[in-house]
């Protein structure tokens, strides 16, 4: 127990809601601040450049659609990972997964010969098996050999980097792209449709929501789920319960490449309407998902909030870059700093402050001072 | 005889005698929710064997972690041969003559004896450091009785081993006064008999030893004084000379307690559980049972003894489907179970009471009432297809709450903040309502305080009562003794001998459990 | 020995060394129990910040020093989060990742493009101190007292804080001085291999170097052969340029990582890792 003020801050057992609440928007913002520095370093005024940013994406009408367009693909990977997290598996391979969505969907859009109300679903089902295909491989490592699967999953993030690189320098190559490297665009038919005005593909933002709601029911009501939890929290009782870890892990890990998959079809379907070159398909938003998921302290539904801040964080980081003139690893920087706030500040959610004055007369210096 | 009341001292701590060596005053230690320590006072003098007594839970070993710096006292202070001391680190502990052997030795299991105790000490050079080591080793066991092989990795080492290496951690650093957490909780009576010589030799060398200790007969045998220790405070310091075990108890209680459980003559109805020339291997791949077989008839309890690491927990995880078994078969109610999976082997009719209630029978975050159903989710009531209800899992909760008497706020309640004891009386309860033929209990009331474990074990011996074939694994002698009705003892992965409860006696089990066969 | 053997022989070594330098540091971080996976993140800010004080200076080796500095200083970030908030360490090792990509992609905006003047040889004294610094921290962690502190506060840091040693002192320190070396790794790239800036231009190599670390078993003679061997196959991907698609061929040293952690993990499932490797450490917690 510490006495600071008239506060008294304790031990907690069980966080509150607000006080986690509380104590991730406290990390978020002391994050802003230390990136002020940045500005600063930059011969900007932090203040002024804060300002630049509100008035470039959430004070403008034309602007604001772009944090939900920019939400989507993050939206569709943060709930999968919060699925991969909540059984204990450290999915970094979104971005990986997401590519090989783009790229699944992509091979249906230029190659399939379907009548066109199919070709649309045919994405989304190939972006969804690639991507979860791209995340089996590293779950059967892990779970047969023991293959650490951060290691792992990134290295597949690479491997799909480099394959996408591969397939729009050679082989999907465009005929009519005149040299560039990037697939010819696809036909009508495997245009997502936009809300008017913006470039919000809204049937993958509709997705990205029914699968944060389905994923919640799933977790909470569902045998998979609580399998899914029991695995995650403490794998040792539910070997003991009889859970299969295989089946239990593998369930929670095609769900969630998948969903990285049908973000990447999103962005093909819905933004580029062609395969180029992979750092222009996903701008991050693989890894930027894991602060989406982090954030949600294991809640899918939470993650829609979570990937909203993501989104606005990723047009902050346009604004910045055109309006500031600022380099485009400024988001990453943004990210970066907002991840470790936000686990450095996780320590204070064991405890909690509690208004109680020290009566007159009783020093505050007297009350006992304890670690934990 | 003088006996100290808590609270009560007022005058100056001064040392009273020359032979003082420590002296702990009004030491408390709260922590969340709890008073661990509520003004202890404890002095030893040299050449005493001083036991601290208490009941699991009762502050003991929380006592000596403020001694040993682990740590900080909320008040209280501590004396070290009549200087004022303040320990903030073990390190400070041991620069001050203090050595600690703890219950759950704290070694590194992959490394030698030597490189264990050549961690952190200094003197040593810094280039091969381990060199040196070895004839110290020597020297010092041969001049206190502990022999042990320097070279040897811990993990390939008996528990009485390795706590040999623990003692002369601290004595190879000069530990004047060493403290003792349950020593004896994992050797056989021999091994304990041995280790008393050690500390006897110990304290003609004028150390003071601290005797941490809930059994009232091995307290009884060695210690010179004892200081009893109750809900965190003292209720007595006393000379061992004119009292009895009967009024130690009281003291340590605060009631008097059965020496002897009620016990009724079994009344066995066939067989239960059967295991026929069962091989399995351990986590090395070495065989760790070798070819061992075992029968528990319906209607009694089958308690096995032995020391820890002769293929217990294999035993255990094999009969309760946790581990292939190589050869052999297992069988319940004429039901083959061997190699079957954990569900499988569960609905099949085999409880398991896990060893690690923490880390196996419980997810910690989970709710009281998820971990209720840990087992039979997938069962009506609780499961309607691959949708779980959750109102019948919270009302079969909340009658297993009220049955088992499991203190807890609510079903909703994580699993995490119940007491050791509502744990396990969690667990249990899960396990006994699902009407099983066979319970496998491995140490089912380590850790626990007397009332705790009075009502694991009527709850067990209800069952047996019912004709439920009961499989106890414990460490704990006593423990064995007393509920079984037949002991078989495990040694080096094989029963090598089955004694009637009539017939058994420690000092018997004691040979068999070091390989002397019955 | 023909030429172009000479060749193929050096540049391999040249690649393998900030391999080596990184797997090195990543060793004894992860032997006092503290994963960090901010290895790429420290490269990358070791690598422009050589490149910065290099080019100012004019002197390479400061450029190195400037790299180190900036590596240990990372770290100490990732070490204090990790050890001191007992955070979750593989996220904290990613934000750290995340934070010298973006850090070092705005800083060395200006720096793109220009070719440095003083530089070091490709295969330099850093690569035969990789080798020198690699028996000397095995015999460090074998043989001697210092060493055995190292490895039992991986192994078990409540034995090894019963014995007075500062669990958290050895942790900081392991941590330091893996960003210390990560960061001389990632100056090696834009001072020696490849005498420029640009931005990302460690592509990964980060990442390999933690995945040398496991499995040479933390042994840090073992991580010679490691690092030699994914230096061979880095430089095997630029020999092959004629015949293979480069694009696929840069896929090779990531797929054969996985492939080398699938066939090392095998029958050795938790052996050799530290056994509290990725747990914080709590003095006195029940």
């Amino acid at each position: 127990m510490r006495r600071l003020g008239p506060f008294l801050i304790e031990p907690a057992l069980v966080p509150t809601g607000a006080w986690t609440l509380g104590v991730s928007v406290a990390a978020v913002v002391a994050a802003l601040i230390a990136a002020a520095g940045l500005f600063w370093a930059f011969g900007l005024n932090p203040l002024t450049a804060y300002a630049t940013i509100f008035a470039g994406t959430l004070a403008d009408r034309r602007a604001a659609p772009e944090i939900f367009r920019q939400a989507i693909p993050l939206l569709l990977c943060g709930v999968g990972l919060v699925l991969a997290f909540r059984a204990r598996f450290w999915n970094i391979g979104a971005e990986g997964q997401l590519l090989a969505g783009a790229a699944g969907a992509t091979g249906v859009a230029l190659f399939a010969p379907l009548p066109d109300p199919l070709v649309l679903p045919a994405m989304f089902l190939a972006g969804a098996l690639a991507g979860a295909l791209w995340g089996l491989l590293p779950t059967l490592l892990r779970m047969k050999l023991d293959v650490n699967e951060v290691i792992s999953t990134l290295m597949m993030n690479y491997i799909a980097l480099f394959f996408v690189d591969w397939l729009v320098h050679g082989p999907w190559k465009g005929p009519t792209a005149f040299g560039f490297a990037y697939t010819d665009t696809f036909r009508d038919a495997a245009w997502l449709p936009l809300l008017p005005g913006t470039r919000v593909h809204w049937p993958t933002l509709l997705l990205g929501l029914a699968l944060a709601a389905a994923l919640a029911f799933f977790l909470a009501r569902t045998r998979l789920g609580f399998e899914i939890r029991v695995e995650g929290e403490n794998p040792t009782a539910a070997r003991y319960a009889g859970i299969d870890p295989l089946r239990t892990v593998i369930a929670a890990m095609l769900i969630s490449a998948g969903a990285a998959g049908l973000a990447g079809v999103g962005e093909v379907a819905g933004i580029h309407h062609r395969l180029l070159f992979p750092t222009q398909v996903s701008l991050g938003y693989g890894y930027a998902a894991i602060i989406v998921a982090w954030l949600a302290r294991g809640s899918p539904l939470a993650s829609v909030l979570t990937a909203l801040f993501l989104g606005l964080i990723f047009s902050a980081g346009d604004t910045m870059k055109v309006t500031l003139q600022m380099p485009f690893r400024v988001t990453d920087v943004f990210n970066g700093l907002i991840l470790f706030f936000l686990i450095g500040s996780e320590r204070l959610l064991r405890y909690r402050v509690r208004w109680a004055p020290a009566r007159a007369g009783q020093p505050a210096a007297e009350v006992t001072a304890g670690g934990d | 005889m003088t006996v100290a009341q808590a609270g009560t001292h007022s005058s100056p701590p001064a040392p009273r005698d020359a032979s003082e060596m420590l002296l702990l005053r009004d030491i408390t230690k709260t922590f969340p929710g709890v008073v661990a320590n509520d003004r202890v006072t404890l002095d030893v003098r040299r050449g005493e064997v001083h036991a601290l007594l208490g009941e699991n839970g009762a502050g003991k070993t929380t006592l000596m972690n403020v001694l040993y710096g682990i740590y900080p006292p909320d008040a209280g202070e501590i004396w070290v041969r009549g200087t004022r001391a303040r320990i903030r680190s073990p390190r400070d502990a041991i620069a001050l003559g203090i050595g600690m052997v703890p219950q759950h030795f704290l070694l590194v299991r992959r490394h030698t004896v030597a490189e264990n105790i050549a961690l952190g000490l200094p003197g040593e050079s810094f280039v091969f450091p381990v060199r040196g080591i070895g004839a110290r080793i020597e020297e010092l066991g041969a001049r206190y009785g502990l022999a042990v092989d320097p070279g040897a990795r811990i993990f390939e080492l008996s528990p009485s081993e390795q706590q040999r290496v623990e003692i002369l951690k601290a004595l190879i650093r000069g530990a004047r006064i060493l403290v003792l957490d349950e020593p004896t909780s994992v050797l056989t009576p021999q091994e304990t008999r041995g280790l008393f010589d050690v500390l006897r030799r110990m304290k003609q060398d004028g150390h003071a030893v601290i005797f941490i200790s809930h059994k009232l007969d091995e307290v009884m045998a060695i210690a010179d004084r004892v200081t009893v220790l109750r809900k965190g405070r003292v209720v007595a310091t006393q000379a061992l000379a004119g009292t009895d075990k009967r009024a130690l108890a009281r003291l340590m209680v605060g009631r008097d307690i059965e020496f002897r459980l009620p016990k009724t003559s079994p009344h066995t109805t066939g067989e239960g559980l059967l295991i026929e020339d069962l091989v399995v291997l351990n986590d090395r791949g070495l065989p760790a049972l070798r070819g061992l077989s075992l029968a528990v008839r319906r209607g009694e309890i089958v308690g096995i003894a032995g020391v820890a690491g002769n293929g217990q927990r294999e035993l255990v995880e094999a009969v309760t489907g946790l581990r292939r078994a190589t050869r052999g078969r297992i069988r319940v109610l004429d039901h083959e179970i061997t190699n079957r999976s954990a569900r499988a082997v569960f609905e099949a009719g085999v409880a398991h009471v896990p060893e690690d209630r923490l880390r196996m029978g419980i997810v910690p975050s989970l709710s009281v009432a998820e971990n209720l159903v840990l087992k039979t989710y997938r069962q009506p009531p609780f499961s309607r297809g691959p949708i779980i209800d959750r109102t019948a899992i919270d009302r079969f909760a909340r009658r297993m709450i009220a049955e088992y008497e499991i203190v807890t706020p609510g079903p909703q309640t994580p699993a995490r903040l119940l007491s050791g004891g509502n744990i396990q009386k969690l667990i249990l309860s899960r396990e006994l309502s699902a009407r099983p033929s066979v319970i496998v209990a491995a140490h089912p009331t380590s850790g626990l305080d007397v009332s705790a474990t009075e009502q694991i074990h009527t709850l067990l011996l209800r069952r047996r009562q019912d004709g439920t074939a009961i499989l106890l694994v414990s460490e704990d002698l006593d423990e064995v003794l007393a509920l079984s009705d037949r002991i078989a003892v495990l040694f080096s992965g094989e029963i090598i001998g089955v004694l009637d409860e009539a017939t058994a006696d420690r000092e018997r089990i004691g040979l068999m459990m070091m390989g002397q066969r019955g | 020995m023909p030429e172009w053997l000479l060749t193929t022989v050096s540049r391999a070594v040249a690649v393998s060394t900030p391999l080596l330098w990184a797997a090195l540091g990543e060793i004894y971080a992860e032997r006092t129990g503290v994963v960090n996976l901010g290895v790429e993140g420290m490269m990358i800010l070791g690598a422009f910040f050589a490149f910065a004080v290099a080019q100012t200076s004019g002197n390479p080796v400061l450029g190195l020093s400037a790299a180190a500095v900036v590596g240990g200083t990372a770290a100490l970030l990732h070490a204090f989060v990790a050890v001191t908030l007992r955070a979750n360490q593989y996220v904290s090792g990613l934000a750290l990742a995340m934070l010298g990509l973006g850090l070092s992609g705005v800083l060395g905006r200006g720096y793109e493009g220009t070719p440095l003047v003083n530089t070091l040889p490709e295969i330099s004294g850093l690569t035969y101190l990789g080798f020198a610094l690699a028996v000397l921290l095995w015999f460090v962690l074998y043989h001697t007292r210092a060493g055995i502190v190292i490895r039992s506060t991986g192994e078990s840091p409540a034995a090894a804080d019963a014995l007075g040693v500062n669990v958290y002192l050895v942790r900081y320190l392991a941590v330091v001085f893996g960003g210390l070396l990560a960061g001389v790794a990632g100056g090696f790239l834009s001072v020696a291999y490849r005498p420029s800036w640009t931005e990302g231009m460690t592509a990964g190599l980060g990442w390999i170097a933690i995945a040398i670390a496991i499995f040479s078993a933390w042994d840090p003679l073992r991580a010679v052969w490691g690092a030699l061997l994914f230096g061979a196959l880095f430089h095997l991907s630029f020999r092959l340029q004629a015949l293979v698609a480069p694009e696929a061929l840069r896929m090779l040293p990531f797929a054969f990582t996985i492939l080398v952690l699938a066939v090392t993990a095998r029958g050795r499932r938790g052996q050799g890792v530290p056994e509290a490797l990725g747990l914080p450490y709590t003095s006195g917690e029940k």
